[in-house]
């Protein structure tokens, strides 16, 4: 018997299932880019072909950490920088689930940084999504790591001394398999490039350009972009990483000149996965981990032995 | 001197092979049928320093390390050896002789190195001997563990010697070597062995009456630490996920866990920080599968969050704190039970956990079992508290004791026929917080099962998760939350055995009460101050939280005054007993002591003879008593 009937269960899935029948309006703010990703998710999940039920969205805190509540799949809102620990043991626990990962560039970049760097390291097979609107929206308009140098707010009045992140350079030199960035404003992208990254089979990192008109008035509104797969004028080999970064260290560069460079930056289809690693090393299970506690033929006490408690490290 | 116990110390730099040789050493006594106990010393460095290994073995019942030592084996510090590194460490040569003598019991053993250790560098030497009537063995251990393996060997050779003065047989210690090496490496030691053996008995009088005492055990035994208790209770319970980052000394259930976890079917990673480590937990519990972390002091700081996460989401969770002394990072190496305020009370708002302190190795196996049941039928965090002293702290324990299955049930989770008879709201959505419950526990669903899904969040939500501030529901909510300790409470006292640990005669005057690992030292010193006429019990609490009130109340009621003994410097225990009984403080004092060193039995008895006879201050020094809040 398996608790997990939902998971790799094949029907047509509709749209609307990934809508809440009653749930809260958002709260985002008219014109938030947010409104952007939770569309082009709504879009990309049923064509990806899992239902709700087996796709867990883990969130951090920030307006874009309310997605969760907007989005009916299974969910964890976490805290603050804290998403990423948490989808990549749940997915570890458990392959069977579509785990994807969100939050803000505060969120993301800021206070989990470390997670964000370590997880893509380690190539996880899934996918996270930032939502980079250059500045802390819930906590009301703060500086945020992706804010251009000399950008004042209330928390750095004199204008902030400080180089942004570049979170495309950081992510690949960090080891994601994965790197994109697409815009709100550019829904037909970003629902294919949300398809492609849930399909790849590894870390794949979505910089997803969502303006902030409440508190990041001067920022463009991500218009004009260019979509760089579509321009004769970046000609690059995505799988070339030398080339890629360059390319990403363009598009870096160009965001604060007002040229917002969007597409798929690197892709790595052969690097596996860390599940994958793991399995290879043996320290992962061939089945599902979360399955076993409900499989009525699992004997849990083949390789209890006494010396175990003898054994000293 | 009494030959009903052997306390052997072996003392040498780290690296000189000390805990592999004790651990062999403690093995082999309590292969003989004696009742053993090991006490670990260490500093914080890797390679040099001074370190060493007490072996307490006796025919009875061994709760504590007990006081002093009667014989010595002192190797010297291979590290300090290098002459390029004499300039920076000075002394550290003869530390594994002279640092030691201190504690050594007139009458008792000294065998040292003279390859490496001269006693001309240490002071005052010859009349110690003389004062104390210590018999000193001056053997070239290094001359033959050269001869016939490598110098490293040191060590063996100085077993060989033990075993010649104590007239022991070689056999159980040669099995050991046996499992634990082989080949060309396992021959050059048991030669060692042999010929420091012989060598000791022709060319040695003896003039000492210490023997090994004799004892026999009714079954067989096995040599338990602290941490492998932990790590075992952990298996037993069905955990197949940790996620860690190495801190001493939380260290050692890390490393057991890593190591077996793989072949038990199960995943061990190290990350990044602790916060990660214990949001993994949260992540992997939350997906199905039983999970645990833990850290020391300063990384069990950074864990805060993701702990209230885990209570706020009612995500099952174990964590283990091995404490070591703070504040900061403290003493890195020595224990203290100082960080209990922060364990119960750590991460914003009310706090609502279970938390368990064992006293010894057998009952870490027993309440980590314990805590993972609680924590995955409550959903509920839930913290085991070890220290630097139990972590390392070996004890023979009856095989049969871990008779016991693995404990599979992953509590308090739906399955899909029951998901789809559950409440769910308007929009299709499993209400998994409802807010009327029996016990307080609202039952679960995973991700990837029909008919469950739900959003978890560590704000504040409704019935099916969403974030929600509505004072009413906020109440439910938190109301069934707390409801869970009462509910444990209840389950605890009348469907398991006590936690506690009593000692001493039921209808005693006195009262002596600890927590956790000073538990089997206080039992002692109760016997003690029995068999001198002082009518005294003690009751050793092992679970905190929820606050065993009934018992302690029981007890408190019972006698005149009560001692609390604990490892701080700011009566946490105490503090919560009165917090959480609000009466007794005219009875209660504290003993307390902070130095980096758990505390002896003989310095137990002291403090409360004084506190009786009315002293103000502690007779010990480096501890301190505290009054009575009526005094
Ligand atoms: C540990 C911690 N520190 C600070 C906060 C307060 N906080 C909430 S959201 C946020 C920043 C939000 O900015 P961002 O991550 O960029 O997300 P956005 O709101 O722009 O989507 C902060 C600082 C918190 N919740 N937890
Ligand atoms: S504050 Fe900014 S990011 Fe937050 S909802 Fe409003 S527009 Fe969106």
């Amino acid at each position: 018997m398996s608790a997990f009937n939902a998971i790799g269960e094949e029907r047509d899935i509709d749209r609307d299932e990934y809508t809440p029948g009653i749930e809260p309006q958002p709260t985002w703010c008219p014109g938030c880019g947010d409104f952007g990703v939770l569309k082009a998710l709504k879009q990309a999940l049923p064509e990806v072909g899992r239902t709700p039920e087996e796709t867990l969205l883990c969130t951090g805190i920030g307006c874009s950490g309310k997605l969760n509540s907007y989005l009916d799949t299974y969910g964890f809102h976490t805290i603050h920088g804290r998403s990423l620990p948490v989808a990549r043991a749940a997915k570890l626990a458990n392959p069977g689930l579509e785990v994807i990962a969100a939050g803000g560039d505060g969120d993301g970049y800021g206070i989990g940084g470390n997670h964000f760097m370590h997880t893509a390291r380690e190539n996880h097979d899934m996918t996270y999504i930032v939502f980079n609107n250059e500045i802390f929206g819930l906590t009301k308009g703060q500086t945020s790591p992706t804010s251009p140098k000399g950008h004042k707010s209330k928390t750095q009045p004199s204008g902030s001394a400080k180089t942004p992140i570049r979170p495309l350079s950081l992510s690949l030199t960090s080891g994601a398999s994965y790197v994109a960035r697409t815009a709100a404003v550019n829904p037909n992208q970003a629902k294919e490039i949300l398809i492609e990254a849930i399909e790849h089979d590894g870390f794949a990192h979505v910089d997803f350009l969502t303006q902030c008109p409440t508190w990041n008035k001067d920022a463009k509104q991500y218009v004009p972009y260019v979509d760089i797969q579509d321009s004769d004028d970046y000609d690059f080999d995505v799988t070339d990483r030398r080339e890629a970064s360059e390319m990403m260290y363009e598009a870096e560069d160009a965001l604060h000149e007002g040229t917002v460079l969007t597409g798929r930056f690197y892709v790595d289809e052969d690097r596996p996965s860390y599940q994958e690693e793991k399995k290879a090393i043996g320290e992962m299970p061939e089945e599902p981990l979360a399955e076993r506690y409900f499989a009525d033929d699992y004997d849990w006490d083949q390789k209890r032995s006494y010396d175990l408690l003898d054994r000293h490290v | 001197m009494t030959d009903d116990e052997l306390i052997w110390r072996i003392a040498g730099g780290s690296g000189d092979g000390i805990d592999s040789t004790s651990q062999n050493f403690a093995k082999a006594l309590m292969r003989s049928g004696l009742n053993v106990f090991t006490h670990r010393h260490y500093p914080s460095r890797i390679r040099g320093g001074h370190t060493y290994v007490e072996i307490r073995a006796t025919e009875d019942d061994v709760k504590s390390r007990g006081d002093g030592y009667n014989f010595l084996l002192a190797l010297g510090d291979s590290f300090a050896r290098n002459p390029k590194e004499n300039a920076y460490y000075g002394e550290e040569e003869i530390k594994p002789l002279y640092e030691n003598l201190d504690e050594l019991r007139e009458g008792g053993i000294i065998v040292y190195d003279s390859g490496m250790l001269d006693t001309d560098d240490i002071p005052n030497f010859d009349e110690r001997v003389e004062e104390n009537d210590w018999h000193v063995f001056d053997i070239n251990l290094r001359e033959i563990a050269k001869e016939h393996g490598r110098e490293i060997m040191r060590n063996t050779a100085g077993v060989g010697v033990t075993a010649a003065l104590l007239d022991m047989e070689l056999d159980e210690i040669e099995n050991l070597m046996e499992d634990a090496m082989g080949g060309d490496m396992l021959e050059a030691n048991l030669n060692v062995l042999h010929d420091a053996y012989e060598m000791t008995n022709e060319e040695y009088e003896f003039e000492h009456d210490l023997t090994v005492p004799t004892g026999e055990h009714d079954e067989e035994q096995v040599l338990v630490s602290g941490s492998n208790g932990v790590a075992y209770g952990a298996l037993d319970a069905g955990c197949r996920f940790i996620a860690g980052y190495p801190m001493t000394p939380w260290t050692d259930v890390f490393a057991i866990m890593s190591q077996n976890l793989p072949e038990f079917g199960g995943i061990a990673e190290q990350v990044e920080d602790e916060i990660a480590a214990a949001a993994l937990a949260v992540g992997a519990s939350h997906a199905g599968v039983k999970a645990m972390s833990g850290s020391s002091g300063g990384g069990f700081a950074l864990m805060g969050e993701p702990l209230g996460l885990a209570e706020m989401t009612e995500t099952p969770i174990v964590l283990i704190e091995a404490m070591r002394a703070g504040p900061s990072t403290g003493l890195p190496t020595k224990p203290e039970q100082g960080d209990l305020e922060s364990i119960l009370y750590s991460s914003q708002g009310d706090s609502n956990r279970v938390v368990f302190a064992p006293a010894d190795p057998a009952e870490a196996y027993d309440q980590t079992r314990m805590a993972f049941k609680l924590a995955y039928d409550y959903q509920i965090p839930a913290i085991v508290i070890i220290d630097q002293k139990l972590s390392g702290e070996n004890r023979n324990v009856p095989k049969s004791f871990f008779d016991r299955p693995v404990d599979a049930d992953p509590g308090s989770v739906l399955t899909e026929e029951e998901l789809a008879e559950a409440p769910h709201d308007e929009s299709g959505k499993f209400e998994r917080f409802i807010h009327e419950t029996d016990n307080g526990v609202a039952p679960r669903s995973l991700p990837g099962q029909k008919d469950g899904r739900y959003l978890a969040t560590g704000n504040e939500h409704n019935k099916a998760g969403h974030i929600d501030e509505d004072p009413d529901n906020r109440v439910a909510q938190m109301s069934r939350r707390m409801e869970k300790l009462v509910s444990i409470r209840e389950e605890l006292d009348e469907e398991h055995e006590s936690q506690q640990s009593y000692r001493g005669p039921e209808d005693a005057e006195y009262g002596l009460i600890t927590w956790g690992s000073q538990q089997g030292t206080v039992e002692e010193a109760v016997d003690r101050l029995n068999e001198r006429g002082v009518s005294v019990k003690s009751i050793g609490v092992s679970d905190l939280m929820p606050y065993p009130e009934q018992e302690m109340t029981e007890f408190l009621e019972s006698v005149e005054e009560a001692m609390i003994v604990e490892m701080n410097a700011t009566a946490q225990f105490r503090g919560l007993t009165q917090k959480e009984l609000g009466q007794f403080g005219e009875k209660l004092t504290s003993f307390l002591k902070y130095d980096g060193n758990p505390f002896e039995p003989e310095e137990v008895v002291e403090a409360f003879e004084a506190q009786i006879n009315g002293a103000d201050e502690s007779p010990v020094t480096r501890t301190e008593i505290r009054p009575a809040a009526g005094d």
